[in-house]
C-alpha cells in the first residue's frame, strides 16, 4: 500500500485545524499506528495547528512519514511567520498548561510525542518539530 | 455543522459529530444556553462519543458551557469521552476538573436525575 | 536523477539495448521454466531452506516465486512482485518461515538463472556480458523487493504478537457488575504503564465499569514516570465516569506520589484489596438507591 511522505496543511482557520488533524489520523493509520497513538498525533496536531490559528495567524502543518535505520514514525512540523516565542523556556515550563488559561500547551505537547524540538526568533516566526516512532 | 439538541423531559441531550470545529463549539455553546433557558431546562448532557480529538480548546469550552449552564440552575454532564481520547487528553494535561462526566447516555441521565433530586 | 546532455543519448540508448536483451532473456526463462524450476527446488531442497513446508507446498510456491520473477523481469515493474511477496510472507510466516530462508531461496532462483544464462552464451563472450549487464540490475531489484516485503510483513506480525502477550499478562478482571479489579504484578516500565492504562480504559468502557479497584501491593518499587501514569490513570478513568481507588500504597511509593506534586488526599486509596473492594461495593451500591422511576440502572 503506498503511504503519502508528504502532506501539507496550510492553516488559515480553526477551520484548517480539523483538517490537518484528520490528515494526521489518515498518515498515522497507514503507517501502522495504534487507534491511541493515532489519537496522541492527531491531538498534538490539533495543539500546534491552533496555536499557528492563536498566535500567528496563519502557517502550515507538515506530516510526513519517515524510516530510520528500518525504524518507521511520523514527523510533523508546524511552522509559521508569526510574532515568534519571546522566551523559549518560559513556554516550556510545565504550568503554561492550556487546561484553562492562555498558553501554548507545548509541555503538554511534548509529552504526547515522543520527540520534541522547537525553533522561533522573535518577528521571524516559529517551527515546532514532533515525532512519534512506531513501537 | 450544527449540533442537534434534543429535548428529553427536563434535559436536554446534544449529540456532538467528529470533524467539529472551533466555530462550531462557539455555536453549540450559544445554541445551548438559549435552549437551557428557553425551556428552562435542568440539566444538559452533551455525548461526545463521536469526537476522536479532544483538544484544549474543546476542553475550555465545554468548562465554559457547563459554567454558564450552572448559572441558570441546571447541570451539565459530559459523556461518551472515547478511552484513546481520554488517553491523550491527560497526557497533554486537561482533566476537566469541575466538569462532571458519564460514561454514556444512561449515566449522565442517572447523574442529572440524581442531581435533580438534590441525592449528589 | 540529473545527467547533463552528453550522456542523456547514450543512457537512453543502453536502456533501449537493456529492454532488448531483457526481453530475451524473459523469454530464455519462460522456454526454460520446467527445467529451471526444478533446478532450483532441488538447490532449495540441497540447502535445507524451507523444511517447514512439504515437497507439494514448495513446488508450488516455487512455481509462483518463478513465474512472478520472470513477469518482474519482463515487464520491469515490480508493484504486482510487491503484493506477491506480501501475500507470501502472510502466508508462510505462521508456516515458522525464516528471513534468512526467505532471502536464502531468492538468491538461489538468481543463481540458477544467471547459470542457465552463461550456459546458453558461453560461446558468445561479448553478449553473454550484455545480457548479464541487462539481467543484474533487475535481479538484484527483485530479490530486494521480496526481502523487504517478507521483513515488513514479519515486522508487523511480530508486533501484533507482543500487543497479544502484553494483552494476556495484564488482566482486568471484571468481579461484580460495574466493578473492575487491575492487580499489578512486578516491575512496571513506562510501556507496560501505558499499555495497562490503555487496557483499563478500554475495559471500563465495554464493562460500563463505574469503580476500578487498583491494587498495587505487589508492586515494589515505582519510578517518579510510572507514578505518573497512574495519577494519569486514575484522572482518565473519572473521564469515564469512573472511580479510582487505589489499594496497597507501600510507605514508599506513597513518598514517590507525593514526590512529583500529587496531593494523596485527592486520590482514592485504601490500605488492602480487601478494603478496596468494600468501599467499592458500598460506593456501588450508594449508587445503586433507584432516584425515580425513570432510572433504568
Amino acid at each position: 500500500m503506498p503511504v503519502l511522505q508528504d502532506i501539507v496543511v496550510a492553516i488559515r482557520s480553526d477551520g484548517d485545524i480539523v483538517a490537518a488533524r484528520q490528515q494526521g489520523r489518515s498518515l498515522a493509520a497507514a503507517i501502522g499506528f495504534t487507534a491511541t497513538d493515532a489519537t496522541l498525533i492527531a491531538t498534538a496536531i490539533s495543539e500546534l495547528a491552533r496555536n499557528i490559528v492563536l498566535y500567528a495567524g496563519q502557517g502550515e502543518v507538515m506530516i510526513r512519514s519517515v524510516e530510520i535505520s528500518h525504524r518507521k514514525g511520523i514527523v510533523i512540523s508546524a511552522s509559521d511567520k508569526g510574532p515568534g516565542i519571546r522566551n523559549i523556556d518560559d513556554v516550556l515550563r510545565d504550568g503554561y498548561s492550556t487546561s484553562g488559561g492562555l498558553g501554548l500547551g507545548l509541555p503538554g505537547v511534548k509529552r504526547l510525542m515522543d520527540e520534541f524540538a522547537i525553533e522561533s526568533e522573535l518577528r521571524q516566526g516559529t517551527m515546532v518539530t514532533v515525532k512519534m516512532w512506531l513501537k | 455543522m450544527e449540533v442537534p439538541i434534543l429535548k428529553q423531559g427536563r434535559f436536554l441531550i446534544a449529540t456532538i459529530q467528529a470533524a467539529l470545529s472551533d466555530a462550531d463549539l462557539l455555536h453549540l455553546r450559544r445554541a445551548l444556553i438559549d435552549k437551557v433557558i428557553h425551556f428552562r431546562s435542568n440539566g444538559v448532557i452533551i455525548d461526545v462519543t463521536a469526537l476522536d480529538v479532544m483538544d484544549s480548546f474543546a476542553t475550555r469550552t465545554l468548562r465554559d458551557i457547563t459554567n454558564m449552564i450552572r448559572l441558570r440552575g441546571a447541570g451539565t454532564v459530559i459523556v461518551g469521552i472515547q478511552p484513546e481520547v481520554a488517553f491523550a487528553m491527560v497526557q497533554l494535561g486537561l482533566t476537566m476538573e469541575g466538569v462532571a462526566t458519564a460514561l454514556d447516555l444512561e449515566e449522565g441521565l442517572a447523574h442529572l436525575q440524581q442531581r435533580a433530586t438534590g441525592k449528589i | 536523477m540529473s545527467s547533463n546532455k552528453r550522456s542523456i543519448n547514450q543512457e537512453q540508448r543502453t536502456a533501449a539495448q537493456s529492454t532488448e536483451l531483457l526481453q530475451e532473456l524473459v523469454a530464455h526463462l519462460r522456454q526454460n521454466r520446467t527445467q529451471l524450476r526444478e533446478e532450483w527446488a532441488n538447490r532449495i531442497t540441497e540447502a535445507r531452506l524451507l523444511t517447514a513446508m512439504t515437497k507439494e507446498e514448495l513446488f508450488a510456491e516455487a512455481t509462483s516465486v518463478y513465474d512472478n520473477y520472470v513477469e518482474a523481469l519482463a515487464t520491469g515493474t515490480f508493484e504486482a512482485l510487491q503484493s506477491y511477496a506480501r501475500n507470501l510472507s502472510e502466508r508462510i510466516i505462521p508456516r515458522g518461515v525464516e528471513t534468512h530462508e526467505v532471502v536464502g531461496i531468492v538468491l538461489l532462483l538468481r543463481d540458477v538463472l544467471a547459470r542457465s544464462l552463461f550456459a546458453k552464451y558461453q560461446g558468445d563472450f561479448t553478449m553473454l556480458n550484455r545480457i548479464l549487464d541487462a539481467y543484474e540490475p533487475a535481479a538484484n531489484r527483485i530479490a530486494n523487493t521480496v526481502a523487504v516485503g517478507f521483513v515488513q510483513e514479519r515486522e508487523r506480525v511480530i508486533r501484533q504478537q507482543q500487543e497479544a502477550i502484553r494483552e494476556l499478562s495484564t488482566p482486568v478482571l471484571q468481579v461484580r457488575e460495574r466493578l473492575l479489579i487491575l492487580p499489578i504484578i512486578g516491575v512496571i516500565d513506562p510501556q507496560r504503564a501505558r499499555q495497562l492504562t490503555e487496557q483499563l480504559l478500554r475495559g471500563i468502557r465495554t464493562n460500563r465499569a463505574k469503580v476500578v479497584v487498583i491494587d498495587i501491593t505487589g508492586v515494589a518499587a515505582m519510578d517518579a514516570t510510572v507514578a505518573n501514569h497512574l495519577v494519569q490513570t486514575v484522572e482518565a478513568s473519572r473521564l469515564l465516569g469512573a472511580t479510582v481507588i487505589v489499594t496497597g500504597l507501600s510507605p514508599e511509593i506513597a513518598q514517590t506520589i507525593v514526590t512529583i506534586g500529587v496531593d494523596l488526599g485527592k486520590m482514592n486509596t485504601v490500605g488492602d484489596l480487601q478494603g478496596g473492594i468494600e468501599q467499592a461495593e458500598r460506593l456501588l451500591g450508594y449508587k445503586v438507591v433507584p432516584v425515580a422511576d425513570n432510572t433504568s440502572s
